[in-house]
């Protein structure tokens, strides 16, 4: 609800800036994986505010996203949750060569709803105290594939592969293990630092944990509770998450300017904030 | 077809079998129920049957991952029970599909009791046949159209069943992945050749098996309609 108020807040401000700034003012449609669109609507804000354009933003599937644009969907940009989708389109002649980059990369946790069940090295995953982990389809999302990519790097891949639950996204994901029916799941770290200080183990987990940035005003009622393991880096493959700007928006100077504004210093303090790395 | 999509098949088969069943066995009482009551709550009963028409299925999976999770109310009889949890397991697809088709057997069946004329029934009671005989000798042979249509529709709306599945199935290869899901994953990670292999096996089946309702529902209706004059 948060984010349809902070669009329409948004919106409210272009309109007010609009008589100010009428001769520049543009209009951006955006494709965002779902995963990055609260972080979307904060920075859309900032670069409403600094440039007057506005955004109108579609969050959903990176993969859909790639079937809807093939055929012909008007989004400007796409803000994707992996690097292969971006270098897809520019290969397929649907995006602009060159305007791919690394706005943020994903970092992945072993989460659990219950506190202290995951500790801070993961070894919840050997104890086998559990009957069902989930992890976003590998196929499709890169969360996925880096959660198995664990699981076989611990060699626990036949150990655990009974106890598999396959989410649609790693909001599906999400919800198994927030509900309790796995549990406990990977999924991505921006996702589970909803609600203050994160603990792992009740302690809480040093290093590039955010906290007070991170704290509940990005996710108002969504309660995070539990205990997760912050993956290190090295146990999985890197999750880069490009935007490139798409053949629709080649023209259009709002669409190159939120591009633009993406690796400016504010957004990536807000990147940073929920969880991702830059 | 690969293993994993006769695999698919399979159990698709085998999830709209049990469905079906189930909701013959308990679908037929309600029906009955509706169709001859005189209750005020008549129209609620009616209303609760078919809710599932109303609710998206991802909405209804979603409450149902709820209700059957650990901290819901059916998970924690079900644990009391000592039957575990149901979500990710054949048995948590074959509860969510009973609610989810009830509407598509009981109102078939509904409607086939409303049109067992009372006074077939009022003969076979004067010929001290008792309420159970009257059930099963009379009322079940005349509706016998609704019972296929009930049963057909019920088969092929539990196969054509996808969100709600998706939301507490969990993908799971020969126990929850069903043909469904499976096309759906197939889509997602662009294996289209795949897709469209099971897609089509798909609309083959929803065909025969439609062809097959209108070709033994309609003599069957006249059959019945004889009986009746």
């Amino acid at each position: 609800m948060s984010l349809a108020l902070s669009l329409r807040r948004a919106s409210i401000g272009i309109a007010l800036g609009s008589t100010l700034l009428a001769a520049q003012a543009g209009e951006v449609t955006v494709a965002v994986a779902a995963n990055f669109a609260g972080p979307l609507a904060k920075i859309g804000e900032g670069f409403t505010a600094a440039t007057g354009h506005t955004l109108k933003v579609s969050s959903g599937a990176t993969g859909k996203f790639y079937t809807q644009i093939q055929a012909g969907a008007p989004f400007e940009v796409l803000i994707a949750a992996d690097d292969e989708t971006p270098k897809k389109l520019i290969a397929e002649g649907q995006a602009v060569g060159g305007s791919n980059f690394t706005y943020a990369i994903g970092k992945l946790v072993l989460w659990s709803a219950t506190p202290g069940f995951v500790d801070d090295q993961g070894a919840v995953l050997a104890g086998g105290k559990f009957t069902h982990i989930a992890v976003a389809n590998p196929k499709i999302a890169p969360y996925g594939q880096a959660g198995l990519e664990v699981i076989k790097a611990r060699g626990l891949s036949d150990a655990i592969a009974p106890k598999l639950v396959t989410a649609e996204s790693i909001a599906q994901a999400y919800q198994f293990v927030l509900s309790g029916n796995a549990e406990l799941g990977f999924v991505a770290l921006s996702q589970v630092i909803g609600a203050g200080p994160p603990q792992a183990n009740g302690r809480p987990l040093g290093g590039s944990t955010p906290t007070a940035s991170g704290g509940q005003t990005f996710f108002p009622g969504k309660p995070v509770t539990g205990s997760y393991w912050l993956v290190p880096a090295s146990l999985y493959g890197e999750i880069r998450q490009d935007a490139v700007l798409l053949k629709a928006g080649e023209k259009n100077e709002a669409a190159k300017a939120l591009l633009a504004y993406l690796k400016s210093a504010p957004a990536q303090a807000v990147i940073l904030a929920y969880g991702y790395g830059a | 077809m690969t293993e994993a999509d006769w695999s698919a098949i399979r159990l698709t088969a085998e999830l709209a079998g049990a469905t079906t069943l189930l909701l013959l066995i308990f679908g037929t009482p309600i029906a009955w129920w509706l169709a001859r009551t005189r209750s005020s709550l008549k129209p609620v009963w009616a209303a609760v049957v078919a809710m599932p028409l109303v609710l998206p299925p991802s909405v209804l999976g979603f409450y149902l991952l709820l209700l059957m999770g650990p901290q819901g109310m059916v998970g924690q009889l079900t644990q009391a029970l000592g039957i575990g949890r149901l979500p990710f397991t054949f048995g948590g697809l074959v509860v969510a599909s009973v609610l989810y088709s009830m509407p598509f057997v009981v109102q078939p069946l509904q409607q086939a009791f409303e049109a067992v004329p009372e006074r077939a029934l009022e003969a076979a009671a004067t010929l001290r046949a008792g309420p159970w005989d009257r059930f099963f000798s009379v009322a079940l042979p005349l509706a016998r159209p609704g019972f296929v249509t009930a049963s057909v529709l019920g088969f092929a709306h539990t196969v054509g069943e996808f969100g709600v599945v998706l939301m507490i199935g969990g993908s799971i290869p020969g126990k929850t992945r069903v043909m469904s899901v499976a096309i759906y994953d197939h889509v997602e990670a662009a294996e289209y050749a795949d897709a469209h292999r099971l897609a089509a096996a798909m609309v083959v089946f929803a065909l025969v098996v439609l062809v097959t309702l209108y070709r033994v529902n309609r003599p069957a209706r006249d059959e019945a309609g004889a009986a009746a004059r």
